[in-house]
């Protein structure tokens, strides 16, 4: 533990920190581009060049590490030269545009000239020109601002695992490129805009659309998969401007994915504003609200609670499926359920249906085995917290199911499902390799869990998390649970905690579908349902709440226009269990309303009032039915208890359950940019396949 | 000259190998041979270091330039990603991206050789071939470059071509020398 001196300030910091951090910790301002904290140190923009004692020359903070007795100036007249001096440097080539970049009034290269640069430049000859790059849809570049600090190289290399990006040619040449112009093929290419100091790789869906000062600032969650990223919602009046990712080092870290930055432009299109009632002839025609909530009334009244069923999309939060069920509870329906997409997995015990481990517990692991999984797509912060635990212990990674790249090395066991009882009778390499290890992790997909014999699987998975000490409690190791489910559906886990599933001889989603197209349900509430074939429903009445015009609505007979995340205060709930909250950041467009409001209002016209009238009502709610939900933004250690089902299991290959990353949910499936991305990439493979 | 420099964007295609469409580049049967003895020299945790010697391999073999079809195999081999082979290629002026001509004149401009007439072999070279720096000209005889120091200075000015030093040239010897090239 060095002790060092910083500006007459002592501090004692841990073995193997930087001098640079060491000043952070106290609160020292020292400027920086090309230093990142998520990324390797490269020491090539000496902005943050410090006296030292004992050294002849400057020293670069971000490189030099904090030794013990080392006495450090930031504020000396050579440092402020220094300092001068670089940014003099830097700015020869900067085309100084500010007025048109949109990186200004955010950018680093402005904030740091203003605060440590010269008045002016004493530079008077032609400025070098580097042509611009073609990055893709997602990616807007203006080479000529680059600053070479090479954090989008870094990047691209250390966090995506997609190593595309490099510096070409030398001294003044020098410039961010790709090799063969080829657009960046990962899922976390939007984070190189945040990464950039300067405004050289800009957001190109945002492009000369606003000023960050002109945005108003919310913190929410992301929706679009199961790791409730942490991002902040820039909004201008009644617009999502763009999305950036907050940090949440147990989450998301400093990133989030493609899918959660750019597909807000789906938001504007092709949105439920009004309720619509279907007429005699079959077509949709707007109607009140009083009007819609009375055709419901009216189709209720006659039914009996078993004749309703209710199923759950993957975009909810928590307060509209407590009211939901509160709903269905009244009107004594014991059919509702929040797997949509069917997976066989309970609401009890907890455990069966987390990611234990936690997302940063990830890190502590010393063996994985995914199945049934592409976590690249399903989860691609997940993920990358795997590729950093291969970069940091070399993590090794085994896959039963279709291989993918996920931009670290992974062992290719087949596509086979007998694989996994083979490995629970001791017959296959893994049982050895799951056996060794200290620190045991096994991810199952929705793959598994969706398929027929999805319970089966998910118990064998148990006995093997038994048998081989995936689940442990040592001495010398400590607590530790490898066993984790990794959801795709932000609502999912929410649901499960709240216990929408089927109640006493109630029905789950294929059951509901075949009863409903057999004639023995009579209404189908769904809430929020987009993601499968509806068409069961055909002959059933069939209410649809929700915030796109999309498969569900299309079957409706009533639309009840509700809220996207953007417009709603609400708590979602992991894939790890992690209860978090996010705020309004717009109202509902037109008519719409937020989803336990529209609830709340329906039980009143149907003479079953619920019993909240207020936000914080529902919350209280929340607790009532779970405890947890009284903890936010912490994980709870789930107790380990049997569960699974005793079955067989078929012989067919586990499948990929997402066609496509950038559309997988009525969000994105609206938003152009993730259109463009998905042609992108369709072009990019073809182009591929042709070669190959 | 204006006390700014004149600055726009330039919408185009970047210098780039054009495509990777042409024919993969294979060591002939003598180089290949070579090739263990290279990787030898680098620990095996370092075998990347053998990009260098690699390069300069694939591109005696191309006739003094390195194609990307060859990048793309030396990469391949060494287990590296194509952008950071294509880095050290560029990065390196041993390396040509473009193809050059029979003979490479490398004229030296650094402060020894300018003091002793290097400008002077410069403008001779230019108007005796009738390019510019960084050309071939049209025949594909000679292409010409001003590169920094050769360390000879103590012969300076110096010139190389191919790998050939001519030193303590004049204008006079220089234009000799290129029409003697020329004949042959």
């Amino acid at each position: 533990m060095p002790k060092l001196s910083i500006d007459g300030q002592e501090i004692i910091v841990p073995e193997g920190m930087t001098v640079l951090q060491a000043a952070t910790l106290l609160g020292i301002e020292i400027p920086v581009f090309c230093y990142h904290p998520k990324l390797s140190i490269a020491g090539n923009c000496r902005m943050c060049l410090v006296e030292m004692e004992d050294h002849p020359k400057p020293v670069a903070s971000c490189a030099m590490p904090a030794c013990e007795g080392a006495v450090v100036h930031t504020t000396t007249p050579s440092v402020k030269k220094a300092r001068q001096s670089i940014l003099e440097f830097l700015l020869i080539n900067h085309p100084l545009d500010c007025p048109i970049c949109d990186q200004g009034g955010e950018c680093d290269l402005q904030d740091i000239s203003v605060a440590y640069g010269r008045d002016a430049s004493r530079y008077a000859l032609n400025k070098r020109i580097v042509p611009d790059k073609e990055f893709g849809p997602l990616i807007e570049t203006a080479m000529n601002r680059c600053i070479q600090c090479t954090r989008c190289v870094r990047f691209a290399t250390e966090i995506a695992g997609v190593p595309e990006l490099g510096a070409i040619g030398r001294g003044e040449s020098m410039e961010i490129a790709t090799y063969l112009e080829k657009t960046i093929t990962s899922e976390l290419s939007g984070n190189l805009i945040d990464v950039c100091p300067v405004g050289a790789l800009m957001s190109k869906p945002y492009s000369s659309q606003a000023r960050p000062w002109e945005l108003s600032h919310t913190p929410s969650i992301d929706v679009q998969d199961a790791v409730g990223s942490a991002i902040r919602l820039d909004t201008r009046g009644a617009e999502v401007m763009r999305v950036l990712p907050r940090q949440n080092d147990d989450v998301n870290e400093a990133w989030i994915s493609d899918k959660a930055r750019f597909s807000y432009d789906g938001l504007k299109y092709q949105r439920l504003d009004q309720p619509y009632i279907r007429n005699k002839n079959g077509t949709l025609v707007l109607a009140s609200w009083e009007k819609a909530f009375e055709v419901i009334a009216d189709h209720f009244r006659p039914l009996k609670g078993h004749q309703i069923a209710a199923l759950v999309g993957d975009l909810v939060e928590a307060e509209a499926m407590v009211a939901l069920k509160d709903l269905m509870e009244a009107l004594g329906s014991p059919h509702i359920d929040c797997r949509q997409d069917g997976a066989k997995i309970e609401a009890n015990p907890r455990c069966s249906y987390l990611f234990n481990t936690t997302i940063a517990g990830i890190e502590r692991a010393d063996f994985c085995l995914l199945m049934g999984t592409n976590p690249r797509w399903e989860a691609p912060l997940i993920n990358a917290r795997l590729r950093k635990a291969y970069l940091a212990t070399a993590l090794p990674v085994a896959t039963i199911g279709l291989p993918h790249d996920l931009g670290y090395p992974v062992a290719s066991f087949g596509n086979d499902p007998f694989i996994v009882e083979k490995i629970l009778k001791g017959r296959h390499p893994l049982s050895t390799a799951l056996k060794e290890a200290n620190y045991p992790m096994m991810i199952i997909g929705q793959g598994v869990l969706r398929r027929e014999d999805g319970a089966a699987l998910l118990q064998v998975a148990r006995k093997i998390a038994e048998k081989y000490e995936v689940v442990h409690h040592k001495p010398s190791t400590g607590h530790w649970n490898g066993f984790n489910v990794l959801h795709t559906a932000a609502s999912r886990v929410g649901g499960l905690d709240l216990g929408l599933t089927p109640g006493p001889k109630g029905y789950a989603t294929h059951e509901i579908l075949k009863a409903a197209s057999a004639g023995k349900l009579k209404a189908v509430y769904l809430l929020g349902v987009d993601e499968i074939d509806l068409s069961p429903l055909e002959s059933t009445f069939v209410i649809y709440q929700g915030h796109h015009g999309d498969r569900g609505a299309s079957m409706a007979d009533v639309i009840l226009p509700g809220a996207a995340y953007t417009e709603k205060s609400g708590t979602y709930v992991n894939t790890e269990g992690r209860i978090q909250r996010s705020l309004q950041a717009l109202c509902p467009p037109g008519e719409a309303q937020e989803d336990w409001r529209i609830l709340r209002a329906l039980s009143t016209t149907l003479g079953i009032p619920l019993p909240y009238n207020t936000l914080e009502e529902v919350r209280l709610r929340l607790v009532a039915v779970n405890a947890l939900f009284e903890e936010t933004d912490t994980v709870q250690n789930a107790l380990w208890m049997p569960f699974g089902e005793e079955g067989k299991i078929s012989s067919d290959p586990f499948e990929n359950i997402i066609e496509s990353f950038y559309m997988t949910d009525s969000i994105s499936r609206h938003s152009v940019t993730m259109a463009q991305c998905r042609q992108d990439n369709v072009t990019r493979e073809t182009a591929h396949a042709r070669n190959a | 000259m204006a006390k700014y420099g004149i600055w726009f964007r330039m919408k185009c295609k970047v210098a780039n190998p054009s495509s990777s469409s042409c024919e993969p580049f294979v060591f002939s049967s003598e180089n290949e041979a070579k090739i263990p003895e290279i990787l030898s020299r680098y620990p095996p945790s370092r075998q990347v270091s053998a990009v260098l010697p690699l390069f300069e391999l694939a591109q005696r073999q191309c006739g003094g330039w390195l194609p990307p079809s060859a990048i793309e195999t030396v990469t391949a081999m060494l287990g590296m990603s194509l952008v950071r082979g294509y880095e050290v290629a560029t990065f390196y002026t041993l390396f040509n991206l473009k193809p050059i001509g029979k003979y490479h004149i490398q004229v030296c401009g650094t402060p020894p050789c300018m003091l002793r007439g290097s400008e002077e072999l410069l403008t001779t070279c230019k108007r005796s071939l009738g390019i510019d720096c960084g050309e071939t000209t049209k025949d594909g005889q000679f292409t010409l470059n001003e590169v920094e120091c050769l360390s000879a200075c103590v012969n300076a000015p110096v010139i190389q071509i191919n790998e050939t030093y001519y030193e303590n040239l004049t204008e006079e010897s220089l234009q000799d020398l290129l029409e003697e090239l020329a004949a042959c």
